[in-house]
């Protein structure tokens, strides 16, 4: 209950503070490009093949599809963070927290709620988005992805990763601190993911292992970049993927066991992060 | 839930933050009802007293009741309302907004907390305002939405953390009102404080702390009763005549028109009068003056203010 009166601040203090808006309005600038220039490829794709155009659009549609998700993914993951990053520590900073403290609110109540709030913030927004480019493309061509909500569920299981590590974060550092900690693990994230990529071409196999073993280790310390590599295969299409690399597809992809261990390793920071907060002195 | 004499009560509360001992050993209680003043230096370890009461803060050692109950247990923070210093609050909701996200922490039902909110915006004056930003009011503003906001959940025990400082005179008079309010209705007040003309107004029992420690706790009353200074202004003295007094008085200096001494109660404040008058001075004035608590707190807690 009082997890909900938390949860419902902090969905109005980001529309308030108009965060959520200029997201949106950014979202609707990159849906509106996407959308022309997904019009004039598939123009242009339309005209140039004969007969197999039909197998043409597919795979053009699939790649740009692939292209606007990651996209999404990665705005996605910036508004998580850049909306939740001084919730906590702000909140501390400033004193604000200590009137709510000092009601009858169990302390993870404030946590859960908060992250309740932003959970279903960024829900909307991944569907707005996400949607938005599947749903142009499926408008102009006909085309859909594969697996396209097992993808969006990869998707959002990267984002409130990041949610919750920027509120355990949030519940122990400043805000600067926490910013820098967030940005860096998803940083960490993505360059252990290209090492590993870069890695696979490698001719030498103890070369090729040590990159392997880079991406493994980093994707246990932060498994976005895992999560956006199984979400793009559930997307990509059965030729894309006999192709191999291309930045916003992989040849190999995460295991179901990396995908558990994702959902484990959401838990845990969770966890931590009530219980930091917890432990807090306010 | 526990009938306890007490509001609060405090047994060796200490908080060590690193090796800085910010709070070694408060032992205090306050009855139900009693406005209890919490009077110390700056950095005497007040805030975190009262963050401890409040669960804010974790006590390093010791142990707290608030009406019986462990700091720790939440639901006693349902009869506590608390107004916390440089009252910083989420500044971007509206006075209304502000004090409706308090009552629903309360879980105050929705009819009552509308009431309620009405009430306490006229209480405190700010119903013209309550559709404003808390960004847009000014400190005093902030201050009285802060304390309606204390006040919401009609509570049985009041912690304000210097409730004044800041506010102007009405506001002051305001605070003052609502204190006393509070008291008859049978509402414990705790009031940390360095405005010691307030607390001398409004309290009944003030404890003195320093280093972290309680080191008096007194009635107000017994304080400021007890050895007083006399002052006279009056015509036709002469050196006998102020000679005379040294009989009930102590300290007599004489300058003019003026005249001062100590007497160590008022008893022997008629009997001075007519002696006086009766020696040929025309006495204009003679004011007994209690020791003020501003010289009490030097006395106690002396001029390096604990440093």
């Amino acid at each position: 209950m009082n997890s909900i009166t938390i949860a419902k601040l902090t969905f109005r203090e980001a529309s308030r503070r108009k965060i959520l808006l200029a997201a949106l309005l950014l979202g609707a600038l990159f849906l509106t490009i996407y959308g022309l220039g997904y019009h004039f490829i598939i123009r242009d794709t339309t005209e140039s093949f004969g007969e197999d155009r039909k197998f043409m659009i597919n795979q053009v549609s699939n790649f740009l599809l692939m292209a606007g998700m990651y996209v999404v993914n990665m705005l996605t993951a910036m508004m998580t963070v850049l909306t939740s990053v001084d919730t906590l520590s702000g909140e501390i900073q400033s004193g604000a927290i200590q009137t709510v403290v000092a009601k009858p609110v169990r302390r993870w109540e404030i946590v859960a709620g908060k992250w309740l709030g932003f959970a279903a913030m960024l829900t909307l927004y991944l569907l707005l988005m996400g949607g938005g480019v599947m749903a142009i493309v499926y408008l102009r061509s006909g085309y859909t992805a594969p697996h396209p909500l097992q993808a969006l569920s990869l998707m959002w299981l990267n984002a409130v990763i990041l949610l919750s590590i920027s509120l355990l974060g949030g519940a122990s550092l400043s805000t600067l601190a926490n910013g820098v900690l967030v940005f860096g693990l998803f940083g960490v994230a993505f360059i252990g993911g290209w090492i590993e990529q870069i890695g696979a071409f490698m001719p030498d196999p103890a070369t090729n292992q040590t990159a392997m073993n880079i991406g493994v280790i980093t994707s246990l310390i932060m498994p976005s970049e895992a999560l956006w590599k199984r979400a793009a295969f559930e997307l990509q299409s059965p030729l894309l993927t006999m192709m191999g690399d291309t930045p916003f597809t992989a040849r190999y992809y995460p295991s179901d066991a990396m995908m558990i261990y994702s959902v484990i390793y959401l838990l845990v920071v969770f966890a931590l992060s009530i219980q930091r907060f917890n432990q807090r002195d306010l | 839930m526990s009938q306890s004499a007490f509001a609060i009560e405090t047994r060796n509360l200490r908080k060590v933050f690193g090796d800085k001992v910010a709070v070694s050993n408060l032992t205090l209680s306050v009855e139900r009802g009693e406005v209890f003043g919490f009077l110390g230096p700056n950095g005497a370890g007040k805030t975190t007293s009262v963050k401890m009461l409040l669960n804010l803060v974790f006590p390093s050692g010791g142990e707290g009741y608030l009406f019986g109950q462990p700091l720790n247990d939440p639901a006693v923070r349902s009869r506590v309302g608390f107004l916390p210093e440089h009252f910083r609050f989420h500044d971007w909701l509206r006075g209304d907004e502000f004090l409706q996200l308090h009552a629903d922490l309360y879980r105050l039902p929705s009819q009552q907390a509308r009431r309620r909110i009405g009430e306490l915006l006229e209480l405190v004056g700010l119903t013209p305002h309550a559709s404003k930003k808390l960004r847009e009011y000014s400190k005093g503003m902030l201050q009285r939405i802060g304390l309606a906001q204390a006040l919401l959940n009609q509570p049985d025990l009041v912690i304000l953390d210097e409730p004044t400082s800041g506010l102007d005179p009405v506001g002051r008079r305001l605070v003052r009102d609502i204190i006393r309010d509070l008291s008859q209705r049978g509402v414990a007040v705790f009031i940390n404080s360095h405005l010691l003309s307030e607390v001398e107004i409004t309290c009944d029992r003030v404890a003195f702390i320093k280093h972290g420690e309680v080191i008096r706790v007194s009635r107000l009353q017994s304080l400021v009763e007890g050895e007083l200074t006399v002052q006279v202004r009056a015509r036709n003295l002469n050196p006998a005549m102020v000679e005379g007094l040294s009989r009930w008085g102590k300290n007599i200096r004489a300058d003019g028109e003026h005249l001062s001494f100590t007497l160590p109660g008022e008893a022997d404040l008629p009997e001075i009068n007519r002696y006086l008058v009766s020696q040929g001075a025309d006495v204009y004035a003679l004011r007994p003056e209690h020791i003020s608590l501003e010289d009490l707190f030097i006395q106690i807690v002396g001029t390096d203010g604990g440093l």
